[in-house]
């Protein structure tokens, strides 16, 4: 049988998944930990305690700023030596909480137990419960947008959800942590499954899950055999599957619309592997989210592998636990070579949001000289949502933002496969990055003249 | 024979009629354009530069007639031609002008290789643009010029180019005429439109990091870290130190360039002051005295 997979577009990047049989191992803690307190999309947290406050692990530290905002928990014990502003992945500066870490101490409400608690011994949790809980623990999307969860649970009015859809894909080349989470976590993952589904009060649930992992789809094919409710899909290998839209699609067949269309538009809600394992352990173990599942790899890197991480750790620290900074030149990046961004400073810390620290070296590093478009349009039957991106990227350059926007830049995912696929090296992302930028801003300011 | 001869009558009637039609339509529709904006037009530099406010020269031409009409031009400068269009633009109007002082565009950046290490290797698209969206730019300062030029590219009138060594934007004041565009074009507004002074003498901040002093200073040498002794030492009020950088009112300062002297990090800058030859200067004694005293 054919397997499933998303209708158009899409590249073969080499996988290059180093790291996939490591078992994960627990980092060390770090000196001092540091929380930026704008690691999810929306509004950044607002920070809760002060200069020589103690704090424990799991202390809350920063409460939600808004709506869409997520709080942040303190992945370490210790006292808060400042509240001042660190460097983000992009070298700006914002505010963050900097903690000088003493000891290990927990909050006791946390169960560190490994007992594994299912939905069927805790009936009486309501799906209200269950997404103020999300709520509470700081949960955000574990993928790497970092999108807070609880919002996708409560659908905007006129949608309906119809499933949960578990992301298992991991389509980014290099990393491995969703896959270590599912091997080594495939019970709490599937509670977590369950519990998302029961507060989006749907009876259908997927976890989509590619080919290259056949290991992962066996393991959970067994697991949920006796569960109708849920169904494994197998997907073809290709990038970007992991992505929303073309997860949905992929999935359930269904295509979203443009802009400002969600998947929830066609019945379906997302959510990643690592954010159902975060969600079990917010709803059952009634722990934050503040450590995650981490890759670090190079293909130079002495000892790479997949962590688990407490938020707040420094970069340096993890890539020193690999067997150090590779000799030569190196791009360090805040997520895979498809969509992750490269990082000014080792000094930058793990985030809610940071699924890999992947570290290209000498010539991986290095952009190919740019040569001119040689109109082979490979970047358009490469391009997932069906767009234009020379014709995208060359208005960019122009500055003819009516144009970008009737040519649909919002609907853009970033995905880069136009600039994998040029055979001119041409930075198509680069422009059409910088065009979707100006356009959002058009939107967003006509919408508030409204 | 006779056929050329039809033809040039009939085609010669075609003319008559045609032009006799064009006439009439012509007369009819005519739109009356006042005489003056074509005056004042020929008058205007035709740099078509948009400094002015107006996407052109016909535009600012339009609004000083129209201004005119209702008695007063206040407000609008031909920033290219200086006083001296104005002046002509307002004999032709039979209008009074306002003498505005002349500006000049304004780097305020001294992040020069020298002072302020690299610490990344930036290795996408070379524009400040780009860059500027993209990360902090290869140094550490996030406020800093980031030296692609997206300024050189904005000047019309080859005014500003890139110093190789400093990798900073120079600008060329004979040939600057503040019309603006390198400010609208920088994404990190370091350039500013500043009063050209007496004798091009001016006096101004050259940073605007709004970091920290000691972030500031880690990341350049030159940095303002808004320590606020300039704003102490100035008598006429021309200071203020916001967001841990000092700026320097140009309508208030009175060029008595004490600020100069005090400034720690040399942020503060004088320009085209004449080089003094050392002399026993008793305030100038007392002042170093004092930070031999504090050091």
């Amino acid at each position: 049988m054919r397997l499933k997979t998303f209708s158009m577009g899409g590249v073969h990047p080499e996988e290059n998944k180093i790291t996939a049989d490591k078992a994960t191992v627990v980092a060390a803690l770090p000196k001092q930990a540091i929380f930026p307190l704008g690691q999810h999309i929306g509004a950044p947290a607002k920070p809760v305690v002060s200069r020589g406050d103690k704090v424990k692990v799991g202390t809350l530290i920063a409460e939600a700023g808004g709506f869409v905002s997520a709080p942040i928990h303190s992945s370490v014990s210790g006292t808060v030596v400042k509240v001042d502003s660190a460097i983000d992945a992009t070298g700006y500066r914002h505010p963050a909480i900097y903690i000088n870490v003493e000891g290990d101490e927990w909050e006791e409400s946390i169960d560190r137990s490994d007992k594994l608690e299912t939905l069927a011994d805790h009936q009486e949790l309501t799906p209200e419960e269950i997404v103020s809980r999300i709520k509470e623990a700081g949960v955000t999307g574990m993928g790497g947008a970092g999108f807070p969860t609880f919002i996708k649970l409560c659908p905007p009015p006129g949608a309906k959800a119809e499933c949960v859809i578990l992301n298992g894909v991991e389509c980014e080349p290099y990393i491995t942590s969703d896959y270590r989470l599912m091997m080594e976590h495939a019970d709490e993952i599937l509670v977590g499954l369950d519990l998302l589904m029961k507060a989006a009060k749907v009876e259908r649930g997927y976890i989509g899950i590619e080919d290259n992992k056949p290991e992962a789809i066996a393991l959970f094919e067994k697991k949920t055999a006796a569960d109708p409710r849920v169904e494994i899909v197998a997907l073809e290998k290709k990038y970007p599957q992991g992505g929303e839209k073309q997860l949905v699609d992929a999935v359930t067949g269904r295509q979203v619309p443009a802009p400002p269309a969600i998947p929830v538009n066609v019945g379906a809600i997302v959510q990643n592997v690592g954010t159902a394992y975060a969600v079990y352990q917010a709803v059952m173990k009634r722990k934050p989210l503040f450590e995650r599942y981490t890759t670090v790899t190079g293909k130079k890197l002495c000892n790479p592998g997949n962590f688990l991480v407490r938020m707040g750790t420094p970069m340096r620290d993890l890539i020193e636990a690999c067997g150090g900074m590779p000799e030569g030149e190196n791009k360090v990046l805040a997520g895979g070579p498809m969509m992750g961004k490269s990082v000014v400073s080792t000094d930058v810390t793990v985030c809610k949001g940071t699924n890999s620290i992947t570290i290209l070296t000498d010539a991986d590093a290095h952009r190919k000289p740019i040569q001119p478009c040689i109109r082979c349009a490979k970047c358009v039957s490469a391009c997932p949502m069906g767009l234009e991106p020379y014709l995208l990227a060359t208005l960019s350059s122009f500055k003819e933002w009516e144009r970008l926007e009737a040519e649909q830049v919002t609907s853009c995912i970033s995905c880069g496969s136009c600039q994998f696929t040029c055979p001119s090296h041409r930075p198509i992302l680069d422009n059409i990055l910088q065009g979707k930028g100006v356009v959002m801003g058009i939107i967003k300011s006509r919408n508030a003249k409204k | 024979m006779n056929f050329i001869l039809i033809a040039v009558i009939v085609l010669g009637a075609i003319a008559l009629v045609a032009s006799v039609v064009l006439y009439a339509v012509s007369k009819k529709f005519a739109v009356k354009e006042d005489p003056r904006i074509g005056q004042v037009l020929e008058v205007l530099p035709g740099a078509n530069c948009g400094g002015c406010g107006f996407a052109g020269c016909g535009g600012m031409a339009d609004a000083l007639v129209k201004g005119a009409d209702l008695g007063s031009i206040d407000g609008l400068t031909c920033p290219v031609g200086g006083s001296a269009v104005m002046g002509q633009v307002a004999d032709l109007l039979g209008m009074a002008v306002a003498n505005a002082d002349p500006m000049v565009a304004v780097v305020r950046c001294n992040g020069s290789c020298e002072h302020r290490p690299r610490t990344v290797v930036y290795d996408g698209m070379h524009t400040c643009q780009a860059v500027n969206c993209t990360c902090a730019g290869e140094t550490d300062c996030g406020f800093g010029c980031l030296g692609c030029g997206d300024c050189v590219a904005a000047c019309q009138f080859g005014a500003i180019s890139m110093n190789s060594e400093t990798g900073l934007p120079v600008v060329d004041e004979e040939k600057c005429t503040a019309c603006g565009a390198c400010a609208k074009a920088c994404p990190r507004n370091i350039i500013e439109l500043r009063k050209k002074g007496p004798k091009g003498r001016r006096v101004y901040v050259q940073c605007v990091n709004k970091d920290k002093g000691a972030v500031a200073k880690k990341a350049c040498a030159a940095a303002c870290i808004g320590c606020g002794k300039c704003q102490k030492v100035c008598r006429f009020e021309a200071i203020t130190v916001e967001n841990n950088v000092a700026y320097i009112d140009f309508n208030k300062c009175r060029l008595c360039t004490k600020c100069v002297d005090e400034c720690p990090t040399g942020a503060l800058v004088k320009i085209n002051f004449p080089v003094r030859t050392p002399k026993p200067d008793a305030p100038a004694a007392t002042a170093t005295d004092k930070k031999e005293a504090e050091a």
